[in-house]
């Protein structure tokens, strides 16, 4: 028995489909979510996240949001969730580098916390490229 | 009455307006077919959000809810509003209607003794303010045609902050509904408190697990809620703006349309007079060598 995999976002749906499982980060960690999960209400980290569907991995880079887990139902509330093939890799390795500058630099407590957070999300969504990358190879 | 060439001198430049006007009828159409698209897009995610709220607020205890903003104040000392408008005219009606139902709530409001804190998003509005003195604290303006939400997110966090630190008992908006092409609404809303629907057609009764708690989440999912309600609210705001400005062209463009048409009527009229006369001059000149 399938899921009913919704991601939204502000700004349009991500993905609406039925899948077998979806691995996603929580701020307590990394969960997998089966068929007839129990229902729950949980906050979403940043982080790549996985829809498994028929046997076919597909990664998608997360960055925040919430997640409603119904017995077969779940619907991802996210704040901004890019599809592997959405994300443009020079432009995150550009920002990876920048922030790795601003992180060098050592300017006030604020700025260090921005770039701090700017490097995360280059760094997820680089990784998500990756591993697509593999995969197709 | 005006020379002919005068005349002919004005139809030329009833004509190049009407040709601006019907240009941007139609670049108007087109950004209004995209804006509304926009609105669409942000539906589910607001409708799943508060699918979540209104099942999250059946089933919280009155302890947990205390202090967010779900409970409403009993007493109400300061205000916020948000004003949403179009940073350009020629949109018709559409900027006072929004800006009239603005001035009223403040009025209102003040006549209850309560202050008033305004944020303006989009340059009317925030001229309005300045026009009439208000307490302006905060505005965002050139979001163009398709802004991203987190261009908008400063207000929220504003307004969610200031609510939270007891610095606003309420906080309010003001925008323009999309209703449909012709006709486009000021619409006022209450932000926070959030006031989930208490229709019970909910028919999902699910006792979820929380994580961390229910606490946290509740802090986390709410303010979510009123940045998109806002972000949907300056996408309507610029659905209205364009279909408004597509109507108030068309209108220009008609009007022109019936000044040439009655210019060059009058043209021709002076034409035909002035052959007449000289018809005229021209015979009676005859007669008289005649005679």
């Amino acid at each position: 028995m399938p899921i009913q995999l919704e991601i939204v976002t502000a700004e349009r749906v991500v993905y609406s489909d039925q899948v077998d499982q979806v691995n996603v980060p929580t701020k307590d960690g990394r969960v997998g979510i089966l068929p007839r999960h129990a229902p729950l209400l949980t906050i979403l980290d940043i982080g790549e996240m996985t829809i498994i569907k028929s046997g076919e991995r597909t990664p998608y880079a997360l960055f925040g949001g919430f997640m409603e887990v119904l017995p077969n139902r779940v619907t991802i509330l996210a704040d901004t969730c890019e599809r592997a093939d959405e994300i443009d890799e020079a432009r995150a390795e550009r920002a990876r580098i920048n922030a790795e500058e601003r992180l060098r630099q050592r300017q006030s407590d604020q700025d260090l916390a921005l770039a701090e957070a700017e490097l995360r999300r280059a760094m997820i969504r680089l990784r998500v490229a990756q591993i697509q990358k593999m995969r197709r190879q | 009455m005006a020379s002919s060439r005068e005349i002919k001198r004005r139809i030329r430049s009833v004509k190049n307006v009407a040709q601006i006007t019907r240009a941007m009828e139609m670049v108007s159409a087109s950004k209004m077919r995209r804006a509304q698209r926009n609105v669409l897009a942000t539906r589910p995610y607001a409708d799943r959000l508060m699918d979540v709220i209104s099942e999250l607020s059946l089933r919280i205890n009155s302890g947990a809810r205390r202090n967010t903003l779900l409970e409403p104040r009993a007493v109400i000392n300061n205000v916020a509003l948000v004003v949403i408008t179009p940073d350009r005219g020629l949109c018709g009606s559409l900027v006072a209607n929004v800006l009239r139902r603005s001035g009223r709530f403040i009025l209102d409001q003040q006549k209850q003794n309560r202050g008033v804190e305004t944020y303006a998003i989009g340059k009317r509005g925030r001229d309005f303010m300045a026009r009439t003195q208000q307490h302006l604290v905060g505005e965002i303006t050139k979001l163009g045609d398709a802004p991203k939400l987190e261009d908008t997110l400063g207000i929220a966090s504003n307004v969610v902050s200031g609510f939270r630190g007891q610095q606003y008992d309420e906080v309010y908006m003001v925008y323009s509904e999309f209703v449909n092409t012709l006709v486009q609404r000021p619409a006022l809303r209450r932000l926070i408190p959030i006031e989930p629907p208490t229709d019970a057609t909910s028919t999902r009764r699910f006792d979820y697990t929380y994580e961390p708690d229910q606490q946290d989440v509740l802090y986390e999912l709410l303010p979510r809620y009123i940045e998109v309600q806002i972000y949907q609210a300056i996408l309507e705001g610029i659905a209205s703006e364009h279909s408004a400005r597509m109507v108030a062209m068309r209108n220009a463009t008609n009007n022109a349309k019936d000044l040439v048409r009655d210019l060059t009527l009058t043209y021709n009229k002076t034409r035909q007079a002035s052959i007449t006369n000289e018809v005229n001059e021209i015979a009676s000149g005859a007669a008289a060598l005649e005679g």
